[in-house]
């Protein structure tokens, strides 16, 4: 449903993200992760038609977003981080206007507002100027905004930012429904919300994808895990099994440059499995170029990552 | 077509919103009906020609106060991503905003149709002049807020957008009395632009294509270019 490849985008000469790649399936709510300033709102500005990105394509259900931008955004919903609404109009009046502008129309439009009222549990504020409302409540309108014209694809710029805990509850109750029936990504600094929320984790610091994976894998790789690379020569799917098969192992990931194949493979910490991994290679036999092991590059991650939920609170 | 009208609808009622919308239009009658009558117990003649030109030169403060919102306000606030990432296109955008500042405009000027009911009371005003220089009115005013909805999607500051459309607006007024200084063919452009030429003979009664094509061309031109800097600001 959304599909992003290579994506990159620079501010004057500094790359704000590099060569960003990910997939997100029918349904799914993907987790996008990371820390401050690693090109979370970016990533999504492009994939909402907000700016361009300067290499590599995006599509959102079906459409790239930069050739055919207009019939992209008719698919998305969008929450920017801030949540900018106008303060001067009533919420009633607001929704009407978006709704309108997404092409809902007539008693469709009368239905789907009551519907997202609803399901945003702003109904008691219709009549409120937003200008008046706390940021909770501007959240929600946020939200509902998002979802007025029911797109197939939502895209949420931390959507719980600035709220206390039950609404942070709430708001996540809220998305957990929505996935399903829409496809979801929504960006965090939050490691808890990932858990609780996603699918499936795209993981990304200073403008990369550092990992993709499901949150509870991830939580197994940040309790502790060593990751070994090996360069190894023979055929990429058997020499992968094979590294697979040896105890103590949690993933394999390759990668491939100028024809040589290097093998990053994670295993738990505190057991060194280094000599295993060296038999089992031979036992294939398959040749053995290198084997060291490397910094725990994820975990320097997750620690500018907030991973307690009152911090975020 | 609809989005545009969507657009100029929800404009008009943040005008409506807040007291300014409200001020402008009493400041804009108030000095419009001084020169009105200021101009009749004078001349004592029924004719609209100088109140036009009286009436002229408050648009030039009037339109720029309208126009100063409608694009900086909604990157100050940065409404406009909401904006920008609905299925809208960028012209619709820039043309909603521009009817609806341009519809307050007509509205505003509505009022002052008393005073030619006044004058149709007292004497025997000419039809023709009358409505050339009305004509000439929405035209002018028209450009005006073009001008000032160009800089107001240059900047997200309301009053550095009113400021620069301002001065824009006296250089094109002054171009007049500069082109008596200038060489021959300078002048003959300065001339051509100049605000004071194109405003002198539609209250008088005469409809000069030249006038016409003068402030349409600058009106597309304006929103034109309001287009572009808001692709750019999308592209950047
Ligand atoms: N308009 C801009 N001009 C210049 N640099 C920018 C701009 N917007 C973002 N950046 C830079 O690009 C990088 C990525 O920013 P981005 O806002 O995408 O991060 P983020 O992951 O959303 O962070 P946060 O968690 O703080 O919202 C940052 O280093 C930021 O300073
Ligand atoms: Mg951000």
């Amino acid at each position: 449903m959304i599909n992003v490849q290579k994506l990159t985008k620079y501010y004057g000469e500094r790359a704000a993200i590099s060569d960003i790649s990910f997939d997100v399936h029918t349904g799914e709510i993907l987790g996008f992760l990371g820390p401050n300033g690693a090109g979370k709102t970016t990533t999504m500005r492009i994939l909402a038609g907000f700016m361009p990105a300067d290499k590599g394509t995006a599509k959102v259900a079906g459409f790239d977003v930069m050739t055919q931008s207009l019939e992209a955004r008719r698919n998305v919903g969008y929450l920017p981080e801030m949540v900018p609404l106008y303060p001067d109009i009533t919420v009633a009046d607001y929704l009407d206007f978006m709704a309108r502008l997404r092409g809902v129309s007539g008693k469709r439009k009368a239905a789907r507002t009551a519907e997202v009222m609803e399901v945003c549990h702003i109904r008691d504020v219709a009549d409120k100027h937003i200008g008046k409302l706390s940021k909770g409540y501007k959240q929600r309108v946020g939200l509902a905004q998002a979802l007025i014209h029911d797109p197939k694809v939502l895209i949420l710029d931390e959507p719980t930012t600035g709220l206390d805990p039950k609404q942070i509850n709430e708001t996540r109750q809220t998305i957990k429904r929505l996935g399903g029936d829409h496809t979801v990504i929504l960006s965090t600094h939050i490691l808890p919300e990932v858990s609780m929320t996603c699918n499936r984790v795209v993981i990304i610091s200073e403008g990369k994808v550092a990992a993709v994976d499901t949150p509870e894998n991830l939580t197994r790789r940040l309790t502790g895990s060593e990751r070994i690379e090996m360069e190894i020569r023979g055929q990429k799917g058997s020499v992968t099994n094979c590294l697979r098969a040896v105890d103590g192992v949690v993933g394999v990931e390759i990668n491939e440059q100028n024809g040589r194949q290097r093998y990053l493979v994670e295993c738990k910490s505190g057991v060194d499995i280094r000599a295993q991994l060296a038999a089992a290679v031979v036992r294939g036999n398959f040749e053995l170029l290198q084997l060291n092991t490397v910094g725990m590059s994820l975990e320097e991650i997750f620690l500018k990552l907030t991973t307690k939920e009152d911090v975020a609170a | 077509m609809r989005n545009i009208l969507t657009l100029s609808e929800k404009e008009l009622r943040s005008y409506f919103a807040s007291p300014m919308a409200y001020i402008v239009t009493a400041a804009f009658l108030v000095v419009a009906g001084w020169i009105f009558a200021f101009v009749l117990i004078n001349s004592r003649q029924a004719t609209m020609q100088d109140s036009f030109q009286g009436m002229a030169i408050i648009m030039l403060l009037v339109s720029p106060v309208l126009a100063m919102r409608l694009l900086a306000e909604e990157q100050r606030t940065g409404t406009i991503e909401l904006l920008l990432t609905s299925p809208v296109r960028d012209f619709e955008v820039v043309l909603g905003k521009f009817l609806a500042s341009l519809a307050l405009f007509i509205v505003m000027l509505g009022f002052t149709l008393y005073y030619v009911f006044l004058l149709t009371r007292l004497g025997n005003p000419d039809a023709g002049p009358i409505l050339a220089g009305y004509l000439g009115m929405v035209l002018a005013g028209a450009a005006f807020l073009a001008i000032g909805l160009l800089y107001s999607s240059l900047t997200s500051n309301q009053v550095i957008a009113a400021f620069l459309t301002i001065v824009t607006l006296l250089v094109l007024l002054w171009f007049d009395a500069l082109s008596s200084s200038f060489s021959p063919s300078i002048s003959a452009v300065t001339g051509y632009l100049s605000l004071t030429r194109h405003l002198s003979d539609l209250p008088r009664g005469i409809i000069d294509t030249k006038d016409i094509v003068y402030f349409l061309s600058l009106i597309v031109a304006c929103l034109f270019m309001t287009v572009r800097s808001l692709e750019t600001r999308r592209w950047r």
